[in-house]
């Protein structure tokens, strides 16, 4: 139906875009320790070496019953439910921020088990509801 | 067939349209507004900075939406070398734009009081940005080149480039650790939005919609008076 002029040219940028494709594929695939925002405590266990000077960003959920705050600092424990690792903070933070909720620590490793935090961010999932279904779906 | 395609009559239908969308919008808007500002319930743990999401979210929807128009259309410019499509996805862009600046600018605002920051260089975030820069580009190129046929071909490579930054968007959340949340609505499984947030979200993403439409046939009268003032008989 169509010209070969149409055809030609149509083979010729369908060639350019998976090449494109690939191309965005392997790059972004060789650089997905950076892309990735945070990394879970399994991972900092499974890692083959730390740098204890550079800033790291852990995530997971805040473990039940493991907040104890004092006067300007945080003690928790972020769980991946498979591996854990305690956190240390002083510092402002955010209002969302509470047991069983997600959670992205940034800070320094003291070793593999406790991460001195300058930052902590709280993460929300992807669930909204008012709070009356919040409350029925509890009581179940 | 052909007389539906003289640029004089789509120009009056067009301006027809226009005063019809128009009110359309307004009134959408309003419904939507009133729905989302105050007879949705607030969330059990964002309170009321979920309002913020009934902006945010249609916005983006209809931001991705509009580059994945524009850049199957430069697809098809570059091999059917039509010129009308190109003046629909030149006047698709200014509302893509403004929607893909608005995702970003309440996306920060919610940012603030529920992660605690107001930017975060995570994958999400940063493929949006990436994607203003490319509507940008994408404008930029009609300003820049003036020759008719390099910047039919230009702005058609951006388009296609910037593509591939489309489902990196979608699937970022999926494929990596961020911190914005996956998707609450997908086709296959149960909306995680509740019904009673769900409605309001719909009837902004319908005004955000009209709003774009309305944007895009006002631009395309634009460039129809451009090409009239050019002496040209057709496109």
């Amino acid at each position: 139906m169509y010209g070969k002029k149409v055809k030609l040219r149509f083979l010729f940028i369908s060639l350019i875009f998976v090449v494109l494709i690939l191309t965005t594929f392997l790059v972004l695939k060789s650089l997905e320790d950076n892309v990735v925002y945070f990394i879970s405590p399994s991972e900092i266990k499974e890692l083959g070496e730390i740098d204890y000077n550079k800033k790291i960003r852990v995530g997971g959920m805040v473990k039940k019953n493991s907040v104890s705050m004092s006067s300007n600092q945080v003690i928790f424990i972020i769980t991946d439910l498979k591996s854990e690792i305690n956190v240390e903070f002083s510092g402002v933070i955010p209002n969302l921020f509470s047991e069983e909720k997600g959670v992205v620590a940034e800070g320094f490793l003291k070793d593999r088990n406790f991460l001195n935090a300058s930052k902590i961010l709280a993460k929300h999932d992807e669930n909204y509801m008012p709070p009356e279904v919040k409350e029925a779906l509890k009581d179940k | 067939m052909f007389n539906y395609l003289n640029p004089y009559k789509i120009f009056k239908i067009n301006s027809t349209l226009q005063r019809i969308i128009f009110f359309c919008f307004i009134v959408v808007l309003s419904i939507g507004l009133i729905e989302a500002l105050f007879l949705s319930p607030e969330d059990y743990l964002q309170k009321d900075s979920v309002r913020i999401m009934y902006v945010h979210v249609p916005a983006a929807w209809i931001s991705l939406g509009i580059f994945s128009s524009i850049a199957l259309l430069s697809f098809s410019v570059f091999i059917f070398k039509n010129k009308n499509l190109i003046m629909v996805s030149k006047s698709l862009a200014p509302s893509g734009i403004l929607f893909t600046l608005i995702a970003l600018v309440t996306g920060s605002i919610w940012g603030k009081p529920t992660w605690g920051t107001w930017w975060a260089w995570d994958a999400r975030i940063t493929s949006m940005l990436i994607l203003f820069i490319f509507y940008i580009l994408y404008l930029l190129s009609f300003r820049i080149f003036k020759d008719r046929e390099r910047v039919n071909k230009i702005s058609s490579l951006i388009a296609i480039f910037g593509a591939i930054n489309i489902p990196i968007i979608k699937f970022s959340v999926d494929w990596w650790n961020t911190l914005h949340q996956p998707a609450s609505i997908s086709l296959t499984a149960k909306s995680a939005i509740h019904s009673s947030m769900l409605i309001p979200l719909i009837i902004m993403t319908a005004a955000f919609a009209l709003f774009s439409v309305l944007i895009f046939l006002m631009k395309y009268n634009t460039e129809l008076i451009k090409i009239k003032n050019k002496g040209l008989k057709r496109l």
